[in-house]
């Protein structure tokens, strides 16, 4: 499986490379380039940014070759990257990956462009799931591409039974000092108000106060807050539980048989990284035809047989070997996806709710 | 050479001077301004920044949460600082004493770390410390060893990993060098014949090192304890990969303002926070040695 860890949170440390990296593709795109036209003909050229190792091994090459248009990918390693690169204008991206939360901060921010369905006849690939998401109803501004949902990573041989419930990360001591939490405040926040009843969205101060005293309390058994590297603590025996996505751990339980992971029964919250047109973009055209090109079934399935990442598209599934299809990891089942949904962005009164939780937390 | 003051050759001192008072002014005040700026500033909506000119971000860093995780950090970065003095300390004065060629070798290993980067240190010392890591795997090893001959419980894994302990230990093993090479440069001016006096005179080694080496490397020590303290303060790769649930610096709180939160006045109010006691340590030094002149 690609590394999500390759993807983010090595890059992340790596600050300097990363931004040495988007600065080259961001420098590329500035120039006389840019300056494209709408409507007429464009030139044969397109800006992809993208996370790391999140394509087809030949899906560029391919595209230039079914339609003559060369793709520059430049990189970065987090939403917060690509956010703060577009927050003071688009230095010429054509297309760009955030994840649902981010399409939700920009599209109403004005740093994207609507996406004309007309021109992406290959949407009929993708899940109706997967059509309608609560950050961006009617797929006005994004596309998806990949998705993920969060759950217990675990090693068999030292838990009893399945742990399919958020108890024995939040609010027991039973594997005390062999459990890993993500450091990421909205995601903890929301899952321990999800643990408590209460849904993904919508938690209120009291609510992220009541959590916020549980995991206070939780936090003596814990061995530690990862960044999004949790695959690692699991995969190196540090812990035994660990939240983290399915995608990151289906891909130690390669190399591991006595790894797996589950959503646990209260439900959960997905993620999507979707395929957005920022605003200002010079070659629109291109980049509809890009992204129609990304949906099509056999690129879909190219792409993810580089990526390993549950794919939203039914046509490319399909294309799949079985061991993709019928993998419980990258694809739990419906009954469980059912009580999962999507974190929304709800202001930055919200977000500094749980940043301070979070900081309190750690604090404690 | 005799020195001759800079008035009387103002072309040649604004040549060397020019540049690096240019890239002071462009690299580092400037973007510093603008930061300052930003702390005086508030967020309206998700990309705005309006400048306000009020103090709320600053009264917000005086919130007892913020400033029980800035002294957190303190301490954190004191323990490292006085850990590499004591570890220094005694590497500066075997630097100081070599001769010739290995005291080049000497040096050019102080300095080695440098040439790989920080986070691959930091990984590196990860596997090490890890509760299946080398350490681990070698004391478990001589534990099972000696298990044969006494009765010994089964072993363990030693908790190194993702705490205080490792967070220390990491910012030790990065600034450790800081410490040597300012301690040895004051160490390596030291009279010899001021120690050789002190032992004719019936002083122990010992007492020679405290009473005559330590005074004379002061001004030494002095800027170790500060090229230390200050970067281990505002660490934040170290805490982040090593550390464990409590080990939040105050770097890491401004971080994520500056990314998840998206709150970046308050970051920058926060940075300031940190810069300001940085000014009042470094003005403290300042007074210390015009004192000690006097």
């Amino acid at each position: 499986m690609t590394n999500r860890n390759s993807r983010r949170s090595l890059l992340q440390g790596l600050g300097a490379a990363a931004v040495g990296i988007s600065l080259g593709g961001a420098l590329e795109g500035c120039g006389p380039k840019t300056a494209g036209k709408a409507g007429g003909a464009e030139e044969a050229k397109l800006n992809f940014y993208n996370w790391d190792t999140y394509i087809g091994e030949t899906t560029l090459g391919d595209f230039q070759k079914a339609s003559g248009v060369k793709v520059d990918m430049s990189l970065f390693a987090t939403n917060d990257e690509l956010f703060a690169k577009l927050r003071g204008g688009n230095p010429g991206y054509d297309v760009i990956v955030p994840s649902d939360e981010f399409v939700a901060r920009m599209a109403p921010a004005g740093m994207l462009m609507p996406i004309d369905h007309a021109k992406v006849p290959n949407l009929k690939n993708i899940a109706p799931a997967f059509l309608n998401p609560n950050f961006d109803p009617g797929r006005k501004w994004s596309m998806p591409y990949t998705w993920l949902v969060l759950g217990i990573g675990y090693r068999k041989s030292k838990v009893d039974g399945v742990p399919d419930s958020w108890k024995w990360l939040f609010d027991s001591d039973r594997y005390k000092g062999r459990i890993a939490l993500v450091s990421e405040a909205a995601d903890l926040i929301r899952l321990g108000a999800r643990y408590l009843g209460h849904p993904i969205n919508g938690v209120t101060p009291e609510i992220a106060a009541q959590v916020e005293a549980m995991l206070i309390k939780q936090k003596k058994y814990v061995k530690a807050f990862h960044e999004d590297n949790g695959q690692d603590l699991l995969a190196s025996k540090d812990v035994d539980l660990v939240l983290e996505y399915n995608g990151d751990i289906a891909q130690v339980m390669r190399d591991d048989p006595d790894l797996d992971f589950v959503v646990p029964k209260e439900g959960s919250i997905m993620n999507s990284d979707c395929l957005c047109i920022p605003a200002g973009a010079p070659r629109p055209n291109n980049a509809h035809a890009f992204i129609n090109y990304l949906l099509d079934a056999k690129v879909g399935a190219e792409i993810s047989k580089t990526i390993l990442y549950p794919t939203p598209n039914t046509a490319a599934q399909a294309l799949m070997p079985m061991t993709y299809q019928d993998n419980p990891v990258i694809f739990p089942p419906q009954s469980v996806m059912a009580r999962c949904d999507y974190g929304l962005y709800e202001g930055p009164e919200k977000a500094r709710l749980f940043e301070e939780a979070m900081t309190r937390i750690r604090a404690a | 050479m005799s020195e001759q003051p800079w008035s009387r050759a103002k072309g040649p001192f604004a040549v060397a001077l020019g540049p690096p008072l240019l890239w002071l002014f462009g690299f580092f005040l400037v973007p510093m301004g603008i930061v300052w700026i930003y702390s005086l500033s508030e967020t309206r909506g998700l990309t705005d920044v309006v400048f306000t000119g009020g103090f709320r971000n600053y009264l917000r860093t005086l919130d007892p949460l913020y400033l029980g995780v800035l002294w957190k950090s303190a301490w954190i970065a004191g323990a490292t600082t006085l850990a590499c003095l004591i570890a220094g300390f005694p590497v500066a004065l075997a630097i100081a004493f070599a001769k010739g060629r290995a005291k080049t070798w000497l040096l050019i290993l102080v300095m080695l770390p440098f040439w790989t980067n920080l986070l691959i240190r930091t990984y590196a010392l990860m596997a090490v410390l890890r509760t299946e890591g080398l350490v681990n795997q070698a004391v478990g090893w001589l534990w099972t060893r000696a298990a044969h001959v006494l009765p010994l419980p089964a072993f363990e894994p030693l908790p190194l990993l993702h705490n205080n302990f490792a967070v220390v230990v990491g910012l030790i093993y990065v600034e450790l060098p800081f410490m040597v090479l300012p301690l040895y440069a004051a160490l390596d001016r030291l009279d010899r014949s001021l120690l050789e006096a002190s032992m004719d005179l019936g002083a122990g080694r010992w007492r020679t090192l405290w009473e005559i080496a330590v005074p004379v490397a002061l001004p030494g020590v002095v800027s170790g304890v500060i090229i230390t303290f200050i970067p281990s303060l505002g660490s934040y790769l170290t805490p982040d990969l090593l550390g464990g649930p409590d080990s939040q610096m105050i770097a890491n709180v401004i971080e994520r303002q500056f990314k998840r939160a998206n709150d970046w006045p308050f970051g920058s109010a926060l940075s300031f926070m940190l810069m300001y006691l940085t000014f009042l340590a470094l003005a403290a030094q300042g007074l210390w040695s015009r004192r000690r002149k006097a």
